[in-house]
């Protein structure tokens, strides 16, 4: 008796959107929802350029018309201050993060759009991370303009501000660089004079000839050991610091070694110089550290771009009308208007109109709450229904969700010892003692060699594969993470989701979405497609889930809303009244029907708001309305438990239903915390985290101090950008099987590191018995040295860690709905 | 006398040569974004003024000096 199917429509060729009705042609041929997308179509294929069609990966971007004229609050006094930065010439430099980039004519396409309008310098796109870059004057144009002609192709654009930190990562990396590229001349330059020495040792060479290279050797290993070389002293005498043997340590102890030995040897004029070993060493292990580098800040700047993208705006009420400012703009006492779908940009308090706001993204509460005239406006929270005006009571950092947020800033947590590090002190030990070892015995038996064993014994027991080990398979793992769709930007967290313990789930936004939708519908269709017509003329969240998936022409007439309890209506001579239980009761003039009110028990048992429906007085059906599960949200929680981790809520929800919830997904009671507060989840993660990992998985800002102050917080798609910036890692696509993926991938990038480090001090061992044996010679440690790297690195880089084909598959996944209507329906 | 005693130092400058545009290339940039250029190369010219400014989209010049608001 029910039918919940929604009609499927066809989509557009071009973008993918649903066709209309009055659009259609033939369903095989291509059809088109509106003239734009004809004439892209029409265009493209005149050029002969359908294969786009075929290569393509997504439906080509849209814009809405909203969209085109949404950039009026750039044109703001305070935009100059807050996202450009001047340019020597005269002329400023403003950055956007552009959508819809995907293909070499985009960029052809957005270069060349603007550089015509007057006052556009310069158009740069950087293709490989979405971004565009204006040099403009502000003095002859409005760089809204720039911004809608961008949007006029398809391309919105938003501008960004790049925090000092992303700044001084870019420096550092720049730095990086240079010390790769000296480093990397030096060791290249080293090795073809070691070339012309080794075959010199077996085929003879002239004395003047053997001391010019390696006096060559010694002079160009001077850069890379002082430059490149620099980086793992620093990081050598930091950790020296701390009273702790970082992997910096033998690293720098081999390169100084290895240096300080073949220059005197370079002096005296004769004995083994290591200057190739050493600066291939140096130059292999910047290399890693860069890759690895390089994965951090890649997702550190996709993360922080995402996150302060969009000048929010406001429309500011001023004496000649209503006009659109940015957000950082507005003062204490400004009247704000408000649009229905608006976020509301400053605390305050309504002075005009009413509505419904969704404050899910503050408090966690899922279902709108009604506002009127004096009440309380948080920023953050969204506009449901209609428009109204507020007066500003604060503004930024003064905010609620300034002030959670640098709640979230505070937290800073106990660094986590990485594997290689651990083992990096137990290796410096044991070399230097073996050191000693050799050169004592090498003393007692042959002393003019004991000097050149010792030396072997410590070039060739450099941690050349260790120092690799970790980086490579670090930054191998993270690059795989991020193609996944799993942003991961905190060093630690691999480590940290190793060994199982509490896993806190944020309720809305993370276990369900954050809209409302139709769970359960008992009633004959004719009703549902009458209760439309009504609810269609009705701006309350609750209407739209109604009407969504109802075809119908049919119209309503005088309809009466009543806010906060129901609506009424005539269609086709039918009157319709449905709301609260009690409304409908009013309207039938009777109590309602002991079926009826069975159904409305049970469904308000499950956490979802029944709406009873009524027809010229009698009840004849009942809708159920909730928040529903994110996809997989089930498995993912019995995935985690099978593996050991405790799963729980923590939710700013009435109590009940995530207790309900709780139930449904299996997860005992005492773990289902509803009602609490943004601080209270900041206490009761930091209550346990002292005993054992913590993560915390969330969207809103309610989540933010939570998830900076989890040993993992993960943030998911479709919250607050502001709470990304304090989570470790973040999911891109609106999926919660993310989590299990990053520990799955966790556990193998572990695995592989542990089978490198394994490797790696099998190899120093064999290398370092050799030495001291007095076996291996310079020749063979040369040798020797680069292939263990190598070793490493193709196993780092062809390792599983996150890769696609080993994607977890969805287990297919009972919703409540399906499984209500299979039950209690039937 | 051997010509190695001129030809290892002259190899080594030249050597040092291209380290130096590296380090030049590096600084300013030109190493950030790997991805466009080679996709730009494809673009007709069209007479268009070339572009002055090369390097990262991210560049922020080294002289931070106020904006000059434009007058209102």
């Amino acid at each position: 008796m029910s039918s919940l199917a929604v009609k499927a429509s066809e989509a557009c060729t071009h973008c993918g959107l649903p066709v209309p009705e009055e659009w259609m042609r033939e369903p095989s041929g291509p059809n088109f929802c509106c003239a734009g997308c004809r004439a892209v179509y029409q265009a493209i294929h005149a050029n002969g350029l359908e294969h786009y069609y075929e290569i393509r990966d997504a439906g080509a971007p849209t814009v809405g018309l909203s969209e085109v004229d949404a950039y009026d609050e750039l044109d703001d006094e305070k935009f100059l201050d807050l996202y450009c930065s001047p340019d020597p010439t005269g002329a400023v430099r403003t950055r956007f993060h552009v959508e819809g980039l995907h293909c070499p004519a985009c960029v052809w396409l957005l270069e060349r759009a603007a550089r015509n309008l007057p006052g556009v310098r310069d158009v740069r796109v950087d293709f490989g991370r979405s971004r565009l870059r204006v040099i403009w004057r502000p003095d002859e144009i409005a760089i809204s303009e720039v911004a809608r002609r961008f949007a006029r192709l398809g391309y919105p654009v938003r501008p960004y501000k790049s925090s000092e930190q992303a700044a001084q990562v870019n420096r550092e990396d720049r730095r990086m660089l240079v010390r790769i590229g000296v480093s990397g001349a030096v060791a290249g330059n080293v090795c073809l004079l070691a070339i012309a020495l080794y075959s010199g040792a077996f085929q003879g060479i002239a004395r003047d000839h053997e001391n010019l290279f390696r006096w060559a050797s010694l002079i160009l290993s001077i850069p890379a050991v002082w430059f490149g070389g620099g980086v793992f002293f620093r990081g050598a005498w930091r950790g020296l610091l701390a009273r702790t043997l970082p992997m910096d340590l033998p690293i720098s102890l081999g390169i100084s070694v290895g240096f300080l030995g073949g220059a005197y040897h370079t002096v005296r004029g004769f004995g083994d110089i290591y200057f190739d070993s050493v600066t291939a060493l140096i130059f292999l292990l910047l290399i890693g550290r860069f890759l690895q580098r390089r994965q951090y800040r890649r997702a550190l700047e996709a993360v922080e771009v995402l996150a302060s993208v969009t000048p929010r705006r406001a429309k500011r009420v001023e004496a000649n009308g209503v006009r659109v400012v940015l957000v950082e703009s507005l003062a204490v006492g400004d009247e704000v208007e408000v649009g229905a779908g608006d976020v509301i940009p400053a605390d305050g308090e309504l002075c005009s109109g009413e509505s419904h706001i969704d404050l899910s993204l503050l408090t966690g509460e899922a279902r709108p709450v009604r506002v009127a005239e004096g009440a309380e406006l948080l920023a953050g929270s969204t506009n449901l229904s209609s428009r109204f005006r507020m007066s500003v009571r604060a503004t930024g950092d003064d905010t609620r969700i300034g002030r959670l947020l640098h709640l979230a800033q505070d937290q800073v947590r106990s660094p986590v010892v990485q594997l290689a590090d651990r083992l990096a002190g137990w290796f410096v030990a044991v070399v230097l003692f073996l050191g000693v070892v050799t050169f004592a015995l090498w003393s007692r038996f042959d002393p003019s060699r004991a000097l050149d064993h010792t030396l072997a014994l410590l070039v060739v027991s450099c941690p050349c594969a260790l120092g690799l080990a970790t980086p490579l398979a670090v930054a191998a793992a993270l690059g795989k993470a991020a193609r996944r769709g799993i942003l991961i930007r905190s060093a630690d967290l691999l480590d940290r989701l190793l060994e199982p313990g509490v896993v806190w789930f944020d309720k809305t936004g993370t276990l369900t979405e954050s809209g409302l939708v139709l769970h359960a519908w008992l009633g004959a269709d004719s009703t549902r497609e009458r209760l439309a017509a009504v609810e269609r003329q009705s701006q309350h969240p609750i209407a739209g889930a109604l009407c969504r998936g109802v075809e119908g022409r049919s119209c309503a007439e005088s309809v009466i809303e009543t806010p906060g309890r129901g609506i009424r209506g005539v269609v086709g001579g039918v009157e319709v009244a449905a709301g609260k239980a009690a409304f409908v009761e009013e309207a039938t003039g009777s109590d309602l029907p002991r079926e009826w009110s069975e159904h409305v028990q049970a469904f308000l048992a499950r956490g979802w708001s029944p709406v009873v429906v009524a027809e010229d007085g009698v009840v004849v059906a009942v809708a159920a309305l909730g928040s529903p599960l994110r996809a997989g949200a089930r498995s993912v929680i019995r995935d985690l438990k099978s593996r050991g981790w405790e799963v729980g809520i923590l939710s700013g929800d009435a109590q009940g239903v995530v207790t309900r919830l709780g139930e449904a997904l299996g997860i005992s009671p005492d773990r289902c915390l509803g009602d609490v507060t943004p601080e209270q989840k900041l206490v009761q993660v930091r209550s346990e985290i002292e005993s054992r990992p913590v993560v915390m998985i969330g969207d809103g800002v309610n989540d933010a101090a939570a998830l900076a102050a989890a040993s993992v917080g993960i943030a998911v798609q479709g919250g607050a950008e502001a709470s990304l910036l304090s989570a470790d890692a973040y999911l891109v696509e609106a999926d919660i099987h993310g989590v299990l993926e990053a520990m799955d991938g966790a556990r193998r990038a572990h695995r592989v590191i542990r089978k490198n480090v394994l490797f790696s001090v099998a190899y120093n061992f064999v290398g370092a018995s050799l030495a001291m044996a007095g076996v291996l010679g310079p020749l063979s440690a040369a040798v020797l040295m680069p292939i263990s790297s190598l070793i490493v690195i193709t196993h780092s880089f062809r390792a599983h860690t996150f890769d696609p084909e080993r994607n977890i598959a969805a287990s297919p996944e009972e919703s409540p709905r399906s499984r209500l209507a299979v039950g209690s329906l039937s | 006398m051997s010509v190695l005693f001129i030809l290892v130092p002259v190899s080594l400058l030249l050597a040092g040569g291209a380290v130096a545009v590296f380090v030049w290339s590096a600084a300013r940039g030109q190493f950030e974004d790997l991805d466009t250029p080679p996709l730009r190369m494809l673009h007709d010219d069209e007479g268009l003024p070339q572009t002055r400014c090369i390097g990262g989209v991210d560049d922020v010049p080294s002289d931070s000096t106020q904006i000059k608001h434009s007058p209102e």
